[in-house]
């Protein structure tokens, strides 16, 4: 991840989602997730995009490292931890009319949130732990027009503005492909890429002093579109079955491969 | 007074995370094979733990003793062994900060904070520990340096510290004629004992460091002769606030796994936490603990705004919180029944590794010596 020339703007989307190590929960009535069911924590899957931009930002301190969150007045929390994670400012939109939202409207807000950065790199997660959808990303790219270099196992951005390009890796099922794309793109980072820093002391003092931009619909000048994908019904998933244990009796192979073969798992 | 700040919570959240991550997997092994974790304490020192409350000029933290109280609490509610290591190397940091001039700060602070470099403080002899002012270790002014001969006792993180903070005799008028000096780790005619084989603590080391002849430049020297007692004692206030987080941090981790054992336990055709007799005493350890954390954070306050009764609050928080860090951890291992006794669990580490809080920085006993002659003085 080295960079050449003139600095690169980054601007990394995080989401704030229910803690992965806790119990989530949905609400009964909306089919919409329950926030206040488990601890808010930037999506794992961000830090490490951030973590990506944070390696550019120490190999050259000219890079500029923005993050950008939509979400409810909780997600400064998370904005707040990438701040003292080391991102120079963030970008927070905020807007009731935007409770509910599905995919394709996030990726519109965010889109339109992205055309005043004039970034050259828009990191993100491959998917979200919360709704693993994993289309905002494509659907921002088709919004601004940018290629979309999606599920890097590793990646390496050399470059700025107009000469840049974006490089990594990426699983495919039968090999890995090897990516290639200039700048400006949006990327995409599996989990496999570095696992994210902590912040230290001063980084969590000094985020207070940071920038963070508040913008609304009204600021953005997007539609407020209703949902086109809505929860029309739920159910708990159902309580695991306690399996079936198979001692050895000196044909344990045999009927564990025959289990297999009757249930077509193999 | 128990209110957080943003700050706070996410300095908390970031210390609990380092611990879960970075120590909790491996803190039963380090405990067994008596592996002090040198890299694990670089890393703690790249995120601000090596100068918790020392000025940001050299590399510190620039936090108050409120912050560090909750560092130490966060750290030992995973490991009370290296909580408590990090709490001493804290101390000394302080000490070089607060009493160390320009230069001296210039040259030292800098790998300390950042915990590429460890420290140590070596104040108890083999014939002297509670009685501090009796040492005996002597420095003796050739020209421009003093020669050391003495031995030191218990010195945790001794052979692995690069920087020991030396409590000598430069004469013999009692308290007023210890000083203070700082000798590297390569210093001629310094060495060390065998790593002691104790009770708990295992995971960090624990020896003797001997001084033979050892010649340092007078330039090593904290603060003038004769001031040594008093930089020794202002560093043990703090250091008593935070081994009181310590153990306050490791009563908290047995009294949750309690919690949790009793609520799961079945017997007599129920969770055992039916039984009153074992919810009153979560109700004792929970007590006992809110104390203590209260005790310290007067502690702390008064230390972050030079209170005149600091001393007096720092020696009744260390031992309320010490006393209750161990008692809370013993029941704990009772609470679990044989399984409380199988290290597998835990346990037997917390009450291990708390036990020893009771008798350093300052037994207990001193504590009420302390407390006792500043209530019957006035
Ligand atoms: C694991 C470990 C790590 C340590 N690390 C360090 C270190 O890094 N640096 C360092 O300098 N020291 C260190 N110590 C030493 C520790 O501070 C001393 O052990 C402690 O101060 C007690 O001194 P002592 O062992 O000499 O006991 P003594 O002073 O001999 O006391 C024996 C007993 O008598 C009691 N007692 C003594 N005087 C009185 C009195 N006047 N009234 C009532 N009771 C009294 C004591 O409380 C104790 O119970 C460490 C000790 C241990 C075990």
């Amino acid at each position: 991840m080295i960079m050449k020339g003139q600095s690169m703007k980054i601007v990394v989307l995080i989401k704030q989602v229910p803690d992965t190590a806790e119990e989530r929960t949905l609400v009964p009535a909306t089919g919409w997730l329950d926030r206040d069911a488990a601890d808010n924590v930037v999506d794992e899957i961000n830090e490490r995009a951030l973590e990506v931009a944070l390696r550019v930002k120490d190999a050259d301190k000219s890079t500029e490292v923005v993050v950008l969150a939509m979400g409810p007045d909780e997600a400064t929390k998370a904005i707040r931890k990438a701040l003292s994670m080391g991102a120079d400012s963030g970008i927070h939109v905020l807007d009731g009319g935007l409770a509910g939202s599905d995919a394709a409207r996030t990726a519109a807000v965010l889109a339109a949130a992205l055309r005043g950065t004039s970034a050259d790199v828009i990191l993100a997660g491959n998917e979200s732990t919360d709704g693993r959808g994993g289309v905002v990303p494509a659907m921002i790219a088709e919004h601004l027009g940018l290629p979309l270099v999606g599920g890097l196992n590793a990646v390496e951005l050399v470059g700025a503005a107009g000469s840049g390009k974006v490089s990594g890796e990426r699983s495919g099922d039968s090999g890995s492909l090897q990516v290639t794309a200039a700048l400006p793109a949006v990327v995409t980072v599996t989990e496999r890429t570095a696992e994210a820093r902590f912040p230290n002391f001063k980084g969590i003092l000094t985020a207070k002093r940071k920038p963070v931009a508040t913008l609304t619909l009204a600021d953005l000048d997007v539609a407020v579109t209703v949902a086109h994908a809505v929860v029309v019904s739920h159910s708990e998933r159902p309580a695991r079955e306690a399996g079936r244990k198979i001692e050895d009796d000196g044909t344990a192979g045999t009927q564990l491969a025959s289990y297999l073969f009757e249930n077509r798992l193999v | 007074m128990n209110e957080q700040t943003a700050e706070q919570l996410a300095m908390v959240e970031m210390v609990r995370d380092f611990a879960a991550t970075a120590m909790a997997p491996h803190t039963a092994a380090w405990d067994e094979e008596k592996h002090f974790p040198v890299d694990v304490l670089a890393q703690a020192g790249s995120l601000g733990m090596g100068g918790i409350y020392v000025g940001e000029e050299y590399g510190g933290s620039g936090l108050s003793r409120v912050d560090a109280l909750l560092i130490f609490e966060e750290l030992a509610a995973v490991d009370p062994t290296i909580a408590a290591y990090i709490s001493i190397h804290n101390m000394v940091a302080w000490m070089i900060d607060a009493f160390g001039n320009q230069e001296q700060r210039a040259a030292w602070l800098p790998g300390i904070t950042a915990m590429t470099e460890l420290s140590s403080y070596c104040l108890s002899e083999p014939g002297v520990g509670s009685d501090a002012a009796a040492i005996t270790t002597r420095a003796v002014r050739d020209g421009d340096h003093y020669v050391i001969n003495g031995t030191k006792q218990f010195i945790s993180g001794a052979g692995s510290s690069a920087w020991y903070l030396v409590m000598v005799r430069t004469a013999d008028k009692g308290a007023r004629g210890i000083t203070a000096v700082v000798v590297p780790a390569e210093a001629q005619g310094l060495s060390f004992g065998a790593n002691e084989k104790k009770m708990g603590w295992r995971a960090q080391p624990t020896r003797q460091v001997v001084f033979q002849d050892v010649r340092i430049p007078v330039g090593n020297r904290l603060g003038e002769e004769g001031d040594g007692f008093g930089i020794a004692m202002k560093g043990l206030n703090g250091g008593r606030v935070n081994i009181g987080a310590c153990s306050l941090g490791g009563g908290r981790a047995a009294l949750e796994k309690s919690i949790a054992y009793l609520k799961e336990r079945q017997a007599f055709g129920g969770p055992l936490i039916e039984k009153q007799h074992l919810l009153f005493e979560i109700a004792q350890m929970a007590t006992d603990l809110e104390l203590s954390r209260t005790m310290l954070i007067r502690a702390a306050q008064a230390l972050d705004s030079g209170a005149p009764d600091t001393v007096k609050l720092c020696a009744m928080a260390k031992l309320v919180a010490t006393d209750a860090g161990f008692q809370v951890a013993n029941q704990a291992l009772q609470l679990h029944g044989g399984y409380g006794y199988l290290s597998e669990y835990g346990l037997e580490k917390l009450v291990r590794d708390l036990r020893v809080h009771q008798i350093l920085e300052g037994s207990n006993e001193i504590m009420r010596l302390i407390i006792g002659r500043l209530a019957v003085e006035r």
